[in-house]
């Protein structure tokens, strides 16, 4: 006989956060501060940010990832986030979904980079299930051999953090403000960005999405609702986030060395 | 070892691709290289070596493999505080950013800048020429509190079991 409420027995908590169009910096210094002061594990989901901006990781460099030419003429924000991982243009067509946890939050699994990305996936596993072709591809979430999801972790002593960007949809105009990254995996098979991943609209309802993520997520945690302005920081850390916006400067002067690259490169070649 | 094999029945659970064209050749020799005698360990797999007023500090063959290939480090800049148990640095493997914590204080004295331009020597010689920051220790008693070889490979060999 099973007994209402028993199901949840046992199960770490999680807080989750649901924000709508929230500017992503914002959001990257929400997440980060959570990871480093809080003791709680977290779930943040974001639907969608209201203006189109490119994400690098926290070794990525302008001049090897980004159009500079472009995003300086159209002035889109560039930032750099503090995790790992590739570059992202994010817009009101992508829905943020991040795992802020204790090393201890799921049993049996170590909080290392390959060990978090498959758990990660079984949470979506369980809400593409009757859906689509799911899969976790090298380190990206794929329908078929198309990407829908971007995923970036960061990892501390105790706590780590894995956070997506999925494309519910995407203009094609903004892919042109990415280069071709050099380092890519191998299933992509040297696609443009547009031959290589899939819009989840065509697929799921945007809130069927959230819900059914969430729905995924009380499987493995006990899911306690949380407003964003009722999250308490203890008062006696320091915290200062790493993620931030890259200078107009800092890109111009990229894109001279740029051109500057190119010219000699020309120059060499008569 | 347990977390291979958990991986390996997840990825067939989810049909994912497990292609490890990315991973050292060299970790079938683990065996041999996992552990130097002569250093002491941190449980947050962090190695350090001792050599009079100067400390080396790099992470483990344990902690390399299971990052898989470093391709960034963040390191200190020279003259800042290490303090035992906090982060000092950072290693960047494919999507993750991992934090390196200093197995003992003392002020940072050196930083390994070959890393900037080779972050894989952290895979290829972990306790080598992979080393990461030289601390002149502040309170050498810390080290009493660090594992040896024979401790870590057990500590090691426990934790992978657990998962």
């Amino acid at each position: 006989m099973t007994v209402p409420g028993t199901r949840n027995i046992g199960l770490p908590l999680m807080n989750l956060v649901r924000l709508k169009g929230v500017p992503t910096l914002k959001q990257l210094h929400l997440e980060e501060r959570l990871l480093r002061t809080s003791s709680d594990n977290w779930c943040i989901i974001n639907d969608g940010t209201n203006d189109p901006t490119v994400v690098m990781g926290i070794s990525g460099k302008p001049m090897e990832l980004l159009e500079i030419d472009s995003v300086l003429q159209d002035e889109i924000p560039v930032i750099r986030r503090f995790t790992g991982g590739g570059t992202v243009i994010v817009d009101q067509g992508t829905i943020f979904v991040t795992f802020i946890c204790n090393k201890d939050a799921v049993p049996g699994l170590q909080s290392y980079p390959r060990p978090i990305m498959s758990w990660s996936s079984l949470i979506y596993r369980k809400v593409f299930q009757g859906i689509g072709d799911f899969g976790l591809r090298e380190n990206d979430y794929v329908l078929g051999n198309l990407k829908f999801g971007g995923n970036a972790q960061s990892i501390i002593k105790n706590r780590w953090v894995h956070h997506t960007s999925f494309l519910w949809d995407y203009e094609i105009s903004n892919m042109a403000y990415l280069k071709l990254p050099k380092r890519a995996p191998e299933y992509r098979q040297a696609r443009s960005h547009l031959e290589f991943v899939c819009r989840m609209k065509d697929y799921i309802p945007r809130s069927n999405f959230i819900d059914r993520t969430i729905d995924a997520v009380g499987s493995h945690f006990l899911v306690r609702s949380v407003e964003l302005e009722a999250i308490k920081y203890p008062s006696d850390t320091k915290f200062k986030p790493s993620s931030g916006l890259l200078m107009k400067q800092e890109l111009e002067e990229t894109a001279i060395d740029s051109h500057t690259g190119i010219a000699v490169s020309q120059s060499l070649q008569l | 070892m347990a977390l291979r094999m958990w991986a390996s029945s997840a990825a067939n659970a989810l049909r994912v691709s497990t292609a490890t064209a990315s991973r050292p050749a060299f970790s079938l020799f683990r065996s041999f290289s996992a552990v130097v005698e002569g250093l002491k360990y941190a449980t947050s797999h962090e190695w350090v070596k001792h050599e009079g007023s100067v400390a080396t500090i790099g992470i483990t063959h344990h902690a390399q493999d299971h990052l898989g290939e470093v391709v960034f480090v963040e390191l200190p800049d020279v003259g800042k505080a290490a303090k035992q148990g906090a982060g000092f640095g950072a290693v960047e493997s494919v999507k993750a950013t991992s934090d390196v914590n200093s197995p003992i204080s003392g002020e940072i004295v050196e930083v390994n800048t070959k890393l900037n331009d080779t972050p894989g020597l952290i895979n290829t010689s972990p306790y080598g020429e992979g080393w990461m920051i030289k601390v002149k220790p502040s309170n050498p008693s810390e080290l009493d509190s660090l594992l040896g070889a024979k401790e870590y490979t057990k500590f090691c060999e426990e934790e992978d079991a657990s998962h």
